[in-house]
């Protein structure tokens, strides 16, 4: 066989950052909207859920929550906490479990890509997919006569806060845990946070010593100040942001901590 | 500014990394010289995953000095990662992603990346490009990670284990794109525990047990220090052996183990073999099953290492 020279010859070096951050943002988010159980989870779940409940009276919503307006108004802010809770929680933790498990991370820890960079494209690849989520939940729960008030920036801002309180706890197990731990973990969380995280279930449906304790998780701190904005029309909801706020900081520290790569 | 190319590709010295209390890494010395092929052969166990892994920057060696491309594989990481590619045992890849998908990829983290057509039809990856890698064979997963490692022009690849479980064809494509990248002047570092891997391609061998380097020498060297060779054939019983060591150039030997099969030993090639016939020729004998057994690698390593099964 005869040898061809010249293709190989060394040229190294990596591509530009932004270049890279794009590239990667772009592979993840394929990779997530690819995967069929994600969407199950992203999608098809949330919008069963919001359908389901906001035209069916299975659960019983209370005089005093029903007396702020349609049953949508309640539910949809709880919705798009879980929309959260599942793309930057459940789905980000399934997935990064199982990149580490099958040497996906170990394998981009030794290409030009920094570790920041790919935790970069993780984020951005949540962010979209999370866009494409609050798209349809909105347009669902628009058609089933939803009225958001308040204003968007405050949405936004909470919703962010989530996003970063719920990656960082979600990465922190998937860099801990077995996989497979994670991944029944990672569901387990999701099932509990549906009926005992405010999301379509009232609050006060539950104990005052139990809602004490509720009201200091992540998913319910969202899904309650998302209604104090987009149902009550009030302000910015101070006490919740300040605990997304919290939660955010510890376990994006935690997760910078003991995330193993291996 | 470093003087680049001055030093050599892999330059480590008493390296020594322990997990617990089981020392994977020994004290282990090895250099590889700038534009060769180096291949790191051992049985299972001996500490050539670690040792690769090592100059990847995977993990900071307990004791040693350890230098890739002249710089500090963990504390120079950033600066190292883009000048190296990266074959690993096992996968590394999305189980979803497509082949071609994931090649291109990592061609797009690099400034200035191979053509990915070109390397996918070199490889024979272009019938599974659109395949998830999760439903690939084991020896397409194996293609697409060499491709994965030299994809970015590296000017130094670490290759574990390349063709292990790939048919003879994947196999001698393989070899051909080592034997190019070293025609273009990457530096290769290959682990195998294959003997022809490491002798039809490698300019330089170490042989690892026990996380030292016990060995080490070309191919050639390793065969020749590890015994003789030996040239056998049959003919009538009770030849002059006197005569035909005296036509025997210096440093082999005759003999007649049993009756009419004669052993030659030393310096096994064209040359011996003709003198020997030539002899034959003019003493009237017909030489008869004439066999020549050249040392092979594979002797020396079992000699070194010991013939008892690793677990």
């Amino acid at each position: 066989m005869t040898l061809t020279t010249g293709r190989h010859t060394p040229r190294p070096g990596g591509a530009p950052l932004a270049r890279m951050i794009a590239a990667q943002a772009g592979l993840e988010t394929r990779m997530l909207l690819r995967h069929g159980e994600q969407l199950l989870l992203t999608a098809v779940i949330p919008t069963l859920l919001l359908v389901l409940f906001g035209a069916v009276d299975i659960i019983d919503v209370s005089a005093e929550e029903r007396a702020g307006g349609e049953r949508v108004d309640f539910l949809a802010p709880g919705i798009l906490a879980l929309a959260v809770l599942s793309t930057a929680f459940t789905g980000q933790a399934i997935a990064t479990g199982f990149e580490r498990r099958y040497g996906v991370l170990k394998r981009l820890a030794v290409s030009p890509l920094p570790r920041w960079g790919l935790m970069c494209g993780k984020t951005c690849a949540v962010l979209v997919t999370l866009a494409l989520q609050t798209a349809l939940l909105t347009a669902v729960a628009l058609a089933l006569g939803w009225s958001p008030r308040g204003n968007p920036l405050a949405v936004a801002v909470l919703m962010l806060l989530g996003t970063a309180a719920m990656s960082g706890l979600g990465l922190l197990m998937a860099g801990t845990l077995r996989a497979e731990a994670t991944l029944a973990a990672a569901n387990l969380v999701f099932v509990l946070l549906v009926f005992f995280g405010g999301v379509v279930v009232p609050l006060d449906d539950f104990p005052a010593t139990v809602r004490d304790v509720l009201e200091l998780l992540p998913v319910t701190a969202l899904a309650e100040g998302l209604r104090e904005v987009l149902r009550d029309g009030g302000p910015m909801p101070w006490p919740q942001a300040g605990v997304l706020t919290a939660w955010a900081a510890a376990s994006l520290a935690a997760a910078a901590r003991f995330f193993r790569w291996e | 500014m470093r003087n680049a190319g001055a030093e050599p590709a892999v330059e480590a010295l008493g390296l020594v990394k322990r997990y617990g209390r089981t020392t994977a890494i020994d004290g282990l010395d090895l250099t590889v010289a700038r534009g060769t092929v180096a291949a790191v052969l051992g049985p299972n166990g001996a500490g050539k995953t670690t040792t690769i892994e090592l100059c990847e920057g995977y993990r900071a060696p307990d004791a040693g000095h350890l230098r890739v491309l002249g710089l500090d594989p963990v504390t120079e990481g950033p600066a190292l990662r883009p000048r190296i590619g990266v074959m690993l045992q096992d996968g590394g890849v999305y189980p979803g992603v497509r082949a071609e998908e994931m090649l291109r990829h990592v061609a797009r983290l690099h400034a200035h990346p191979l053509d990915v057509d070109d390397l996918i039809e070199r490889l024979g990856l272009g019938s599974c490009g659109r395949t998830p890698y999760r439903r690939l064979s084991g020896g397409q997963r194996q293609r697409l990670a060499l491709a994965l490692a030299v994809v970015g022009r590296p000017e130094l690849v670490f290759l574990d284990e390349p063709t292990a479980g790939l048919d003879p064809q994947a196999r001698h494509a393989t070899w051909q794109l080592v034997r190019e990248l070293r025609a273009d002047g990457v530096t290769t570092v290959l682990t195998t525990h294959l003997m022809d891997e490491a002798e039809e391609l490698s300019d330089d061998v170490a042989i690892v047990d026990s996380g030292r380097v016990i060995a080490r020498g070309t191919p050639a060297d390793l065969c020749r220090g590890g015994g003789s060779d030996v040239l056998r054939f049959s003919g009538r019983p009770g030849l002059d052996l006197i005569s035909l060591r005296a036509a025997l150039p210096l440093g082999s030997e005759a003999s007649e183990p049993s009756p009419g099969s004669y052993r030659i030993t030393g310096d096994v090639g064209p040359r011996l073999l003709a003198t020997v016939t030539a002899w034959c020729a003019q003493h009237g004998v017909l030489a008869d099953r004439i066999t020549t057994q050249r040392h092979t690698l594979e002797d020396v390593f079992l000699e070194l290492t010991g013939k008892e099964l690793r677990s």
